[in-house]
């Protein structure tokens, strides 16, 4: 397996951890949400945060980008804390939208080349161009699966360190979701990593090298997909069910 | 559209096991160059790493090799591609005749309604 990783990665590339976690804790008032959460991602990964509705995956891609503090514990990307240097390494795919609706997809390229210096313009126009998505179209136009479809092109057009995504695919038809996990299949570097959140797993898991769950704010599973199937003889979605029994 | 798995096995055995029958078929002929990696992925809808993985286990078993720069090719050597067919074809059998005992037939007598059943099928 590390012999695999060691020739995707090449040898010019820093073997630092992407992300690193350790014992994090988030308390809303009295209620904790993730209790001592701990996992390293390596570079190159594509990475599955599963776990059941309100299992603390939102808030703990919230604490990664920084939009929110830790109590206790710690965060690293690529080394470094939370903080306006990891912004520019961290391109995040937020639950809900912050985009506003009556932008035209011109002015949020415009936003978006001014907002970030490793924005590819050419590469985010291209993508809406396969989709027949004109610069002149404005966001209030579109269905929920195209505007899912843009801001996911904006995010992987993106040259980051570290790509949250949370819930790409919740909310659209098999064929947009197909489209959207293509578009991360392309846009993945393997000097990059990719956490998504999901709990849609079946459609997903053949592209994660790794599947983190996530149960009541603490890590219950944490190993590679091949190793996990061939442990318990069953698939990712088929392991969630179990875990997760209602 | 993507490739299909099953649930109960690791992906990279599966990705082997659909690669080495597009090997027997011809579907890449003996000295073909192979699609790089990323492109395979992106074709069976899976993660890089794993296919890459997928790959260097064929390497191993010599039925591609990689040229440095060049890519990966299928192997020249048409015997290991026939090996292939030959492992496929009685892994299939395996299966034919452990479902056909479970229904309380003797080996002998297996035998015999293959033999039926393809005179059957000609005729």
């Amino acid at each position: 397996m590390n012999d695999t990783m060691d020739m995707i990665q090449g040898g010019s590339v820093s073997q630092k951890a992407v992300l690193q976690v350790n014992s994090l804790c988030k308390s809303y008032g009295n209620h904790p949400v993730l209790e001592g959460v701990g996992f390293t991602i390596p570079r190159g990964r594509i990475v599955g945060l599963l776990g059941p509705n309100g299992c603390g995956k939102s808030t703990l891609m919230k604490l990664i980008s920084g939009l929110t503090q830790p109590d206790s514990g710690e965060i690293l990307i690529d080394g470094v804390l939370p903080s306006k240097q990891t912004k520019s390494m961290i391109s995040y795919l937020p639950e809900r939208t912050y985009l506003n609706d009556w932008m035209k997809i011109k002015d949020i390229l415009n936003l978006f080349s001014d907002f970030y210096a490793d924005f590819d313009l050419e590469r985010a126009k291209a993508m809406l161009s396969d989709l027949n998505i004109s610069a002149d179209s404005k966001l209030k136009t579109m269905s929920k699966g195209t505007k899912e479809k843009v801001q996911l092109i904006l995010v992987m057009s993106r040259r980051a360190h570290l790509y949250l995504l949370d819930e790409p695919i919740g909310g659209v038809d098999p064929a947009a979701r197909e489209y959207i996990l293509n578009t991360i299949l392309k846009n993945f570097e393997e000097t990059s990593s990719i956490l998504i959140s999901t709990h849609l797993i079946q459609d997903v898991e053949t592209i994660f090298d790794q599947v983190l769950f996530l149960n009541h704010g603490k890590i219950v599973i944490n190993g590679e997909v091949d190793e996990i199937r061939s442990t318990y003889g069953k698939s990712i979605d088929g392991l969630f069910r179990e875990v997760f029994k209602c | 559209m993507t490739w299909s798995f099953d649930d109960n096995l690791p992906i990279y055995l599966q990705i082997i096991r659909i690669l080495k029958s597009d090997l027997a078929r011809g579907k890449y002929q003996p000295g073909e160059k192979l699609p790089a990696v990323r492109e395979l992925a992106l074709e069976a809808g899976v993660n890089p790493n794993t296919m890459q993985k997928a790959l260097a286990e064929l390497e191993r078993d010599g039925l591609v090799k990689s040229q440095r720069t060049a890519g990966r090719f299928v192997t020249e050597d048409k015997e290991k591609i026939m090996e292939i067919s030959k492992t496929l074809a009685y892994d299939e059998i395996a299966k034919m005749v452990e479902n056909i005992s479970s229904l309380g037939y003797e080996k002998k007598d297996i035998l015999q309604l293959l033999e039926r059943y393809l005179a059957e099928q000609e005729a």
